[in-house]
């Protein structure tokens, strides 16, 4: 069977109509870029006869070969290759270099020529698929706002994989996030770390050997939230309500540490009445009319009760669980990281960290990351002194800052953001690469998952998680043409957008269907 | 290199100064460019426009070659100067609150009286290009009238007025019900009533005092501002989202004679060719691209495209969010990203607002668009005024390509190894004020480029109407 041709349209407004009519000034680059041509079947077509998400049920799909040339490759580490060449197998870059590549007989070429590629981009904040479109009370899934401790709940039990903004976050760029609870609690509950596209359940788009995260928040919206309620209505009592919650998680780790010595010492005693027991059953058969003598049978002692809210903080000591703390403060930033010091677990990244440049020396020092916005501020007091520096900051004092979105539809142009976030840097004198910007919405915010070592750049042995631009990312005129996740083509800028099933039946929606 | 400081001749400065910007790329509306062009401002107005203009002896030269000029953006709807802090009430001046069951009925609340030029609000939406706003109230089925003000550095709100009361703004769709009882529909009929016997009033204000009318819908100062929309001298800004509410907006307008402006929008482009026939425009935030509502199913994102190119005049807009006016060009730009020519987004955020809300009359000079006698806001910059700078090459060492601010220590280490300063730090994006005499350098404030304000100063801005 042959698959339709996969066309690549020329960029129909890449730079913008300024480019076209020759007005502006400094056009962004682009428009010369000719059409990328897949003209042959991206995937064995035994495998495309199927469902497209058919087949993704746990079953590894053969990919073809893929050789993107003569892109600008930003590889996000620390390289940039003008007229450079990725090659894709299985899944995984093998081999990033020259437009000149080798690459083995029959893989598919794509001339990327006029193009930028760079690595998926990676949110390590939002709540697509648990504040779904449309917001209505029916789809309200992402605070559980019962309990300022729901430690034991979690985002993928309310993801759904058909909410309308991950088709268009996909068509931005973004190919990994983090989908977290909200900020209600004080312990929110697990975030779940998904692929960004389209699927029919959380199994389809998890993403695979993602670590568990615990999400956090301190400040002001816990006591917003419970002030009236059940409290805390200050910050000594969060404060006061996270030690004792990590308490009694040390308590219960130390019971079940306590439980699996009896269970062990046990296992022993147990192991030994069997041998016994066997030893005496020999002597009995070799001994006609003696009777063997058995050990008197011990019960095994009994576990502690598992509690899911628990385990979720005793994984965050036992490092297994990343802790996402949401902070603006730099007094809830201290704070938690009081707590994370009397009970022994590192913050993994705080979230919006407004203040963070006020204490960047400090995170950068103990590697701990901030993921935050470009511009985002004074929406509240505790957002009131942002500053749009703060990532750059961050980063020139040696930390990870990552931007994020927290928003369906900041997280559609979170390249925009870093652009912003690179240039407010630049504007105050901090040298910041268009590598460093780049990577805070790649390779950062992997960090902060805990999936670096698979995403998050350009580099032989990663995941195929690529973006071929239309424009250099950092213009605001740039579409992403052709995203792929794991190697695998999930969005075509000249097909569109996929449709949600709620969707389905309104003639309007095409994310980008270009009045002529 | 100083590419990138911003400068404001202050409203309040006693003196007019006169100052040219010199050979840039000047567009003095959109489609209309002129190349190695001279802008001469005296005080708060354009006293020429040109290439070759000759410029006046006196005059502060700036050397804007290489620079972009267009007039100053236009935020059509915000609560810029209301709302301080969202989420403090004692700084959220904008917002009527609406709980169901509430009359929500505030036509006679004048944003003017409680704006607050001091907001540190302003100086962040300057540092965006964008010099004046129209800061409207929100909230309930009629929210009362807003202001069309210049983000200038002034000490009250009439030093900033261009014109106060504005425009009358109401609400239809899934906002009014709290205030229509949880019908749509009913949102609709409401407005009638009260446009109806606004007019009602106004034609029977004698009998009115005298006891000798009926009762209507509204209280008398209420009645009094909506009859400045049933007299056609104030336009009706209409939130309405879904077609059917625009529809029904639409028809509002033509029963009663008012002008109607739609704003929200989303839906609007499904309507486009009614618009345009009826020569009513839209407000619209061009990011918006997902369907929030049963009143949003039908979002595109190429809906400012679509209604430009049918001939309605679009003002793209932050639509209320204060804090962030300053990322009018950022969605000027993605307008442009969904297919709307690069001109017609600089119109949305230039001429379009200002054709909305009047192009000016009288002692008002005209604004968003450069020419003799047009109101003096300015922006100079360094580029592509609708996107940040082209993104630079790899080799950004200091001092190569970025841009050098004043008022903070040139060199990264010096801030970076010592404990930080957090105040030295914070003033960057607030726009703090330089010290000397009527300029203000907002160091590191823009993402990119601004350049250089100039903003029409109080004695030529002043009200009209008020």
């Amino acid at each position: 069977m042959t698959m339709r041709p996969i066309l690549l349209a020329v960029a129909l407004t890449g730079c913008g109509g300024g480019a076209r009519k020759g007005a502006l000034p400094a056009p962004p680059a682009p428009d010369k870029a000719p059409e990328i041509d897949l003209d042959s079947e991206w995937v064995d077509p035994e495998a495309m006869a199927q469902h497209p998400r058919a087949t993704r049920q746990g079953q590894k799909l053969p990919t073809r070969a893929v050789v993107i040339r003569h892109g600008t490759v930003l590889t996000a580490a620390g390289k940039r290759i003008d007229d450079g060449a990725l090659l894709l197998e299985d899944g995984r870059i093998s081999a990033v270099g020259a437009a000149d590549l080798a690459a083995p007989e029959g893989a598919l070429e794509i001339d990327a020529r006029g193009r930028f590629v760079t690595p998926g981009i990676i949110d390590a904040h939002s709540h697509i698929g648990v504040y779904p479109a449309p917001a209505t009370p029916a789809t309200s899934d992402g605070n559980e706002a019962t309990d300022p401790n729901t430690a034991g709940v979690a985002a993928e039990y309310a993801y759904t994989a058909q909410d309308p903004a991950i088709a268009r976050a996909l068509a931005g760029g973004v190919t990994a996030a983090l989908i977290l609870p909200g900020s209600a609690n004080l312990i929110g509950g697990r975030g779940v770390t998904v692929e960004m596209r389209p699927g029919r359940r959380i199994d389809d788009v998890r993403f695979p050997g993602a670590p568990s995260v615990l999400k956090m928040a301190c400040g002001e919206n816990p006591k917003r939230v419970y002030g009236k309620k059940s409290g805390p209505q200050t910050r000594m009592g969060e404060y006061a309500a996270f030690r004792a919650a990590f308490q009694a998680a040390a308590d219960y780790a130390l019971k079940w540490k306590q439980y699996r010595v009896r269970r062990g010492e046990w296992e022993r005693r147990r192991a030994r009445a069997v041998a016994l027991d066997a030893e005496s059953d020999a002597r009995a058969r070799r001994t006609p009319g003696k009777r063997p003598l058995h050990v008197k049978p011990e019960a095994a002692p009994d576990p502690p009760a598992r509690d899911a809210r628990l385990e979720s903080l005793a994984g965050v000591m036992a490092g297994t669980v990343l802790a996402q703390v949401h902070c603006y403060t730099v007094r809830d930033m201290a704070q938690m990281l009081a707590i994370s010091d009397q009970f022994g677990f590192d913050v993994r990244a705080f979230h919006h960290a407004i203040e963070a440049y006020k204490i960047r020396d400090l995170l950068s020092a103990r590697g701990v990351a901030i993921a935050t916005w470009a511009d985002w501020w004074g929406f509240k007091l505790e957002a009131f002194d942002g500053i749009m520096e703060n990532a750059a900051l961050m980063a020139e004092a040696g930390g990870r800052a990552a931007i994020h979105s927290d928003s369906s539809i900041g997280i559609q142009r979170l390249n925009q953001e870093a652009a912003k976030a690179m240039y407010a840097g630049r504007a105050a004198g901090i040298d910041v690469s268009e590598d460093a910007a780049l990577r805070m919405i790649t390779a950062n915010p992997a960090w902060i998952l805990g999936i670096d070592r698979d995403t998050g750049t350009l580099e032989a042995g990663k995941r195929a998680d690529v973006v071929v631009w239309s424009a250099h990312p950092f213009s605001v005129y740039a579409h992403a043409d052709l995203v792929l996740i794991a190697g695998r083509v999930e969005y075509q800028r000249e097909r569109g957008i996929e449709l949600s099933d709620f969707e389905v039946g309104n003639s309007a929606p095409r994310a980008v269907e270009v009045a002529k | 290199m100083r590419a990138l400081v911003v400068v404001a001749v202050l409203a309040g400065a006693a003196r007019a100064e006169v100052v040219a910007i010199e050979g840039a790329t000047v567009w003095t509306e959109p489609g209309k460019k002129l190349e190695g062009a001279t802008v001469v401002m005296d005080g708060a107005l354009i006293t020429a426009v040109g290439v070759g203009v000759k410029v006046p002896a006196a005059a502060r030269r700036v050397d804007a070659r290489g620079k972009v000029v267009t007039a100053g953006f236009i935020d059509a709807m915000t609560t810029l100067g209301l709302v301080e802090i969202e989420l403090e009430d004692s700084a959220n001046d904008g917002t009527f609150g609406g709980g169901p069951g509430e009359e929500g009925i505030h036509a006679a609340y004048r944003v003017t009286d409680g704006y607050n030029v001091a907001s540190v609000a302003i100086p962040v939406a300057r540092t965006g290009g964008v010099t004046s706003v129209v800061a409207a109230p929100r909230g309930g089925l009629v929210s009362g009238s807003s202001a069309w003000v210049t983000l200038a550095e002034a000490a009250t709100v009439a030093d900033v007025l261009v014109r106060a009361p504005l425009a009358m703004h109401v609400t239809l769709g899934d906002s009014a019900l709290p205030s229509a009882r949880g019908s749509r529909g009913m949102a609709v009929e409401r407005l009638r009533e009260l446009l109806d016997d606004a007019a009602a009033f106004a034609r029977r204000k004698g009998e009115y005092e005298r006891n000798q009318t009926r009762r209507f819908a509204a209280s008398r100062l209420d009645l009094a501002a909506l009859a400045e929309v049933t007299a056609g001298r104030q336009p009706l800004v209409v939130w309405a989202q879904r077609a059917s509410d625009i529809q029904a907006a639409l028809a509002l307008g033509r029963e009663l004679g008012a002008r109607v402006v739609i704003a929200g929008g989303t839906e609007a482009w499904r309507v486009a060719p009614e618009l345009a026939r009826a020569k009513v425009g839209v407000i619209l935030d061009p990011m918006e691209n997902l369907p929030w509502s049963f009143e949003t199913l039908q979002v595109r994102d190429d809906a400012a495209a679509r209604l430009a190119a049918a001939g309605v005049t679009v003002a793209l807009s932050t639509l209320g969010d204060y804090a962030n006016v300053r990322t009018l060009r950022q969605r000027a730009g993605v307008a442009v990203g969904g297919g709307m020519p690069w001109d017609a987004a600089l119109a949305a955020v230039t001429s379009g607002p200002a054709a909305l809300f009047g192009p000016g009359s009288g002692k008002v000079p005209p604004r968003g668009r450069l020419a003799a006698k047009a109101a003096a806001d300015v922006v100079v910059w360094s580029g592509d005024p609708l996107s940040w700078p082209r993104a630079p090459s790899m080799s950004s060492s200091a001092g190569s390509s970025s841009v050098r601010t004043p008022g903070r220590p040139s060199s990264s280490s010096a801030i970076g190894a010592s404990r930080p300063s957090p105040h030295l730090d914070f003033r960057l994006s607030r726009g703090a004020r330089a010290p000397h005499f009527g300029v203000t350098t907002a160091p590191g404030a823009s993402i990119t480029c601004t350049a250089f304000f100039h903003l029409a100063g109080p004695s030529a801005s002043s009200s009209s109407d008020m």
